[in-house]
């Protein structure tokens, strides 16, 4: 099966019904397919070919969804961006993977034709509500310029094109923060979704009277799969650009009688500060979590908020998508647990030598199955580091990173990360990837980045940096380096100067010790080193 | 408090606070989240510090985009807010 087959088999089941809500629009499975098929034939006739990339860029709209099984009804791969992607990391996508074609909108496409120039290999753009301007700028940089709104609004006969893929072809790269920094593609095919997908709809028990509202990125992968696995199943999406107004989200929940709310800690955080006993949410059925791990404390008042909704703790990696769910009968025996592998993946827990350990004893997590990643995009030592040899000759199964141990059943409890990645708002940041960007402000000497513990965010991020003698540096300065080469999630929420940094007996930046800096100053309450941001 | 002193200062606080004094052409009546200006962390933080500077309390269903999804309707609301309490 492949991925688009989501769409096409539910078009069929049930053309007539709502597939999409988004503001006030409403789409029914016929037309999300009609004008998705018309959209590939656009793709296929601007040159787009079997396993060619496809870059969207876009925030979480009708177009996107269009765009995805577009991408994917024209045989080739989808790479979804953040919208708050700034240009160079978007340059630097569109060349690492070379994308033949991007599917985009006006909110931030440069009008300066020079700004094209850098996207070597990208031969067609497809803009929806963009500016004269802006399309000029493409195409005097060379680009084959295409409006969405004319596609859609095509009269073609909305069949799909011929298919050409199979399923162990690629169907998506997912670009996901890496130690070194630079973003790396996670290859994912066909199989690989649908196996996934097929194993989270089985143990949420997902039908297709289900309603799901989704307010996280389609960049995100945990946001992505909530359009995928409501599509398989012929359910109904309701899509919003952010939790950014908490009320707007909630009263689309009552009103589109949702039955599925996907969150991640942060937004339990903010859900808890509200007083939400106005809402009784009937229909809600299930609330999962995943990203990061929900605070004990805040399972408790979830469920005593809503008891007759099923909180799913879960857990899992791009690299693999889901590794495990804790079935919400087993909340209260242990809160702490993400739960077993989910159906049809194994998962075990080994020593450094790759042995596979006891219950109790730490260790590194390994998951098995055909929702495991092909590998990293173009990059063969990251992937042999985390593709390792399994148990039947010539497979290879993912080493997480991640440390967990296990109890007597084969509940999974997470211990810590063994790199320095750090979890804010649910997404994956690379230290190094905020530093690097730090680095390139004029009079910056040192920099490091940690997470330090914060009630909404998880973790929040904290750049300590020394100056070059003489340099005159703000933290407004600093921020706003950072807000035009980083996206949102991504921003400092602490910046702080140092005389020097601590370093280790070889001379490195200690981060360990900057952490226990951070503890100290907080313990102390004081924490005169730390201004908030604000001014 | 006048009313374009109350605009002033939001968006003084906006551009210092979200977007690091860029200088920008964002108008009044522009949407804070369609131009990226803020996100779900930023309504807490400009929440925080209309709470703090108008001594005001936003409640829970005064949260939506009519109300502070522009630095014209977030003054307006300010100004709504004190004219309440007096």
């Amino acid at each position: 099966m492949q991925v688009e087959q989501f769409l096409e088999g539910s078009a069929v089941l049930y053309p007539e019904k709502v597939a999409l809500v988004h503001g006030s629009q409403r789409f029914s499975y016929g037309q999300i397919d009609r004008e998705a098929n018309r959209l590939a034939h656009a793709l296929v006739m601007a040159g787009v070919k079997r396993g060619d990339r496809v870059v969207i860029y876009l925030t979480n709209s009708v177009e996107a969804v269009l765009a995805i099984f577009a991408t994917l009804k024209a045989g080739a791969v989808f790479v979804v961006l953040n919208a708050t992607t700034k240009q160079d990391k978007l340059v630097y996508v569109l060349n690492n993977c070379r994308a033949a074609a991007m599917i985009t909108w006006g909110g931030k496409l440069p009008s300066d034709p020079a700004a094209w120039a850098e996207t070597i290999h990208l031969r067609s753009v497809f803009i929806s509500s963009a500016s004269a301007t802006q399309e000029d700028a493409a195409r005097s940089a060379g680009k084959q310029v295409f409006r969405v709104e004319d596609i859609r609004n095509s009269t073609g006969e909305g069949l799909a094109p011929a298919k050409s893929c199979i399923d162990i072809d690629l169907a998506a790269l997912i670009y996901t923060s890496g130690s070194t920094g630079r973003p790396k593609g996670v290859m994912l095919t066909h199989l690989n979704i649908v196996s996934a997908a097929t194993s989270i709809t089985t143990y949420l028990e997902n039908t297709a009277d289900d309603v799901v509202i989704n307010v996280l990125p389609l960049a995100f992968d945990y946001g992505l799969y909530q359009l995928l696995m409501m599509f398989k199943m012929g359910g109904t999406l309701v899509l919003l650009d952010s939790f950014a107004f908490p009320q707007v989200v909630l009263d689309l929940v009552v009103r589109e009688c949702v039955t599925g709310f996907p969150i991640v800690p942060t937004i339990s955080a903010m859900l808890l500060q509200m007083d939400l006993s106005k809402y009784a949410f009937p229909k809600l059925r299930y609330i999962s979590n995943t990203a990061a791990a929900l605070p004990v404390e805040h399972i408790k008042q979830l469920r005593a908020l809503f008891p007759h909704v099923k909180l799913y703790s879960m857990y899992g990696l791009t690299e693999c998508k889901r590794v495990s769910y804790l079935p919400p009968d087993q909340l209260d025996v242990r809160p702490s647990s993400v739960g077993r592998g989910m159906p049809n993946e194994e998962v075990y827990i080994v020593d450094e030598s790759g042995n596979r350990v006891g219950p109790g004893v730490p260790g590194e997590l390994v998951i098995r199955g055909s929702n495991v990643m092909k590998g990293y995009w173009e990059l063969p030592e990251e992937t042999d580091r985390c593709l390792k040899p399994g148990p039947l000759p010539g497979e290879r199964v993912l080493y997480s990173g991640d440390l967990f141990r296990s109890d007597e059943e084969g509940y999974l409890y997470f211990i810590g990360r063994k790199d320095d990645i750090i979890k804010t708002r649910g997404e994956k940041v690379s230290p190094r990837e905020v530093e690097d960007v730090i680095y390139t402000l004029e009079g910056v000497a040192e920099v490091a980045v940690i997470g330090v513990p914060d009630p909404i965010l998880g973790s929040a991020i904290k750049a300590v940096l020394t100056l070059r003698p003489g340099a005159q540096i703000t933290k407004q300065d600093v921020l706003r380096h950072c807000s035009t080469h980083l996206e949102d999630f991504m921003m400092p929420r602490i910046v702080e100067f140092q005389a020097s940094l601590p370093k280790t007996e070889s001379g490195k930046i200690s981060k360990r010790m900057i952490a226990d800096e951070h503890r100290g100053s907080q313990q102390l309450a004081a924490s005169p080193l730390e201004e908030p941001v604000a001014p | 408090m006048r009313r374009p002193e109350i605009e002033r200062e939001i968006y003084d606080f906006v551009i210092a606070n979200f977007l690091f004094g860029q200088t920008t052409d964002l108008e009044p009546g522009d949407s804070l989240l369609e131009r990226g200006v803020i996100d779900s962390t930023g309504v807490l933080e400009l929440v925080a510090f209309l709470e703090e500077r108008y001594a005001i309390k936003v409640e829970d269903n005064e949260v939506i985009p009519d109300n502070l999804d522009s630095t014209g309707s977030i003054a307006n609301y300010v100004n709504r807010k004190l004219s309440c309490v007096l």
